[in-house]
């Protein structure tokens, strides 16, 4: 049966950073990936997500014996010493990328995803500079942007997004976003009673941009994993009103401006002549 | 632990089209602005200057539209921005979007600019918006202006790029500067032909006031990416070089006028048109590195 409301819960606790998930997407999109980059300060050579890059594992290595980053520097490091997230679009419910769009490229579909249409999208690249978790990448080829489509293609056919399928762990699950809130809350209290008091559900209520489809277990705070938290979780059409007052008080004030420097000018000719 | 970089955001490679854009769209807003202004006066001493701000208005604004289509990775989807494609034939205006509204006032904008622009040349079509009309054409013409010259910092700050999100006052600050760069421009054009010499003193005379008023607010947002804490980008690699040449361009005007012989117009307006690029650059590529 097709999901109504598609989304991914990526469970970071379990993910292994194998970057299967990478692999796959790139596989069912035909994406080419970036020539290899070797960034030498972890495990991690794809960088950041873009336009080739759609599923992104990101490494947060903290070792044990840095006592100050670890809350219990046990021996497993409580969790949260190698953090791994497997990073993708989050398919927002507040979308930032959509809301500055001009052209009305980036839609949400009849599965509640945000997908951007390649035939409309001119590539202005006003998204990329609104989207907050630095997703979605221009393509000098296509002369468009891309991101995560959440294999809108496969969700028409009701298959399971094909990172979700081959993810060896099922730190990403994919489903209906009601049946995966009910899991990650499942999840949640198992983790908690185990002890990882910093364990968190990220994007699962409301708080970041109306909520995310693509929502995830963090075993830190979001500012570990590079992610707004809930006061940082702006959206772009914030600065409208400040930015349009600023520029009508400064219109008024020039314009006074403007007619005070005329009118002194004109009198200074006239007591002159 | 608190993070002062709020958010992580690619850099959408906005560069010399849209440097030259922003340029571009202030000197021609404000151009058209200060002519409305200089022609509303009716002073006839200024009615020169009034035209000559109209002749650069136009041709300013003409540049506009082919920089902002060479900038797409698809150029030639730009109707894209005014139509929904894929619901032809409605219209794509999203008043919450700085760039939608922006296309749209560009090109409303644009027809005024071009009125007057025939009516600057043409004693014939000036005879015509001779009364109330011409005056409606001029207030509309001039909002229209000071819009397209600010709200190219509005589309700015419209996003979650750390500095340009976080400096609201960019709108302000790009009205500011275009305004004191069209009075340089307009002075400059003049050069030294009499019958323009009145308005010349006269918007010599505004581009102090509006220099003042840029100064402010050069400084409003640096306090509010200060305060954001993403001002070391607005001071990486070469940009403090670009504030140089943006405080020259604000300390120049003033300090020119107060010797008492002052020193050659034209250069101190170059300069003016120097800060005024400089500051967009240092906004536009400062935030971007
Ligand atoms: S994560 Fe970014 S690209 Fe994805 S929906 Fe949200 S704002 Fe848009
Ligand atoms: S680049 Fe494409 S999808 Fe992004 S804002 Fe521009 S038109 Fe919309």
């Amino acid at each position: 049966m097709a999901v109504k409301r598609a989304g991914f819960f990526t469970d970071t606790s379990v993910c292994i950073g194998c970057k299967a998930c990478e692999v796959a997407c790139k596989e069912w999109n035909g994406l080419q990936g970036n020539s290899p980059n070797l960034l030498l300060d972890s495990f991690d050579n794809t960088g950041q997500l873009d336009a080739e890059n759609w599923r992104h594992v990101k490494f947060y290595e903290r070792m044990p014996d840095q006592a100050n980053l670890v809350e219990q520097p046990a021996s497993t490091g409580g969790g949260q010493a190698f953090l791994m997230m497997s990073d993708v679009c989050k398919h927002c419910q507040h979308a930032s990328c959509m809301e500055v769009c001009p052209t009305n490229a980036i839609v949400r579909t009849e599965f509640d995803t945000v997908y951007i249409q390649q035939d409309v999208c001119n590539g202005c690249r006003n998204c990329i500079s609104a989207c907050p978790y630095n997703v979605i990448g221009f393509n000098q080829a296509t002369g468009t942007v891309h991101k995560c489509t959440l294999c809108y293609d496969r969700l028409q056919n009701d298959l399971t997004p094909a990172c979700a399928k081959a993810c060896p762990t099922e730190s990403i699950k994919f489903g209906d976003v009601d049946t995966l809130h009910q899991l990650a809350d499942a999840r949640l209290a198992a983790l908690q009673k185990q002890g990882y008091s910093k364990a968190q559900l990220y994007g699962r209520d409301d708080k970041v941009y109306g909520g995310l489809n693509a929502f995830f277990l963090l075993m830190d705070e979001p500012e570990v994993y590079n992610l707004p938290n809930r006061a940082n979780a702006v959206l772009p059409s914030r600065n409208n009103l400040p930015g349009y007052l600023g520029g009508l008080a400064t219109a008024v004030v020039a314009v006074i401006a403007g007619l005070i420097a005329f009118r002194r000018r004109g009198e200074s000719e006239e007591t002159k002549a | 632990m608190t993070l002062l970089a709020e958010h992580f955001v690619k850099p959408p490679e906005w560069t010399w089209y849209i440097l030259t854009y922003f340029f571009l769209a202030g000197l021609s807003g404000g151009s058209y602005a200060l002519g409305a202004l200089l022609r509303l006066s009716r002073r006839p001493g200024y009615q020169a200057a009034a035209r000559l701000a109209f002749l650069a208005a136009f041709p300013l604004i003409l540049a506009c539209p082919l920089l902002l289509t060479l900038d797409l990775g698809q150029p030639l989807r730009f109707w894209h921005m005014l139509f929904d494609s894929a619901n032809l034939p409605a219209l794509n205006f999203k008043y919450w979007s700085p760039m939608s509204l922006g296309v749209w006032a560009l090109s409303i904008y644009a027809a005024f600019a071009f009125v007057s622009f025939v009516e600057a040349l043409s004693s014939r079509v000036r005879r015509l918006l001779a009364g109330g009309l011409g005056a409606v054409v001029a207030v509309l013409g001039g909002a229209l202006g000071l819009f397209v010259a600010a709200y190219t910092g509005v589309l700015l700050s419209v996003s979650n790029q750390p500095v340009w999100s976080d400096g609201w006052p960019l709108g302000g600050l790009f009205l500011a500067s275009g305004l004191s760069g069209a009075a340089a421009l307009l002075v400059l054009a003049a050069g030294y032909r009499p019958q323009l010499a009145e308005g010349v003193r006269a918007l010599s005379e505004a581009d102090r006031y509006f220099v003042a008023i840029e100064a402010v607010l050069v400084v409003m947002f640096l306090v509010t990416v200060a305060l954001a804490g993403s001002l070391g980008k607005l001071f990486s690699g070469i940009i403090p070089l670009l504030w140089l040449f943006v405080v020259l361009g604000l300390a120049v005007p003033v300090v020119a006028h107060t010797r008492t012989r002052p020193i050659l117009p034209l250069i101190t307006s170059l300069l003016v048109l120097v800060g005024v690029l400089a500051l967009r650059a240092a906004v536009i590529f400062g935030a971007q590195s």
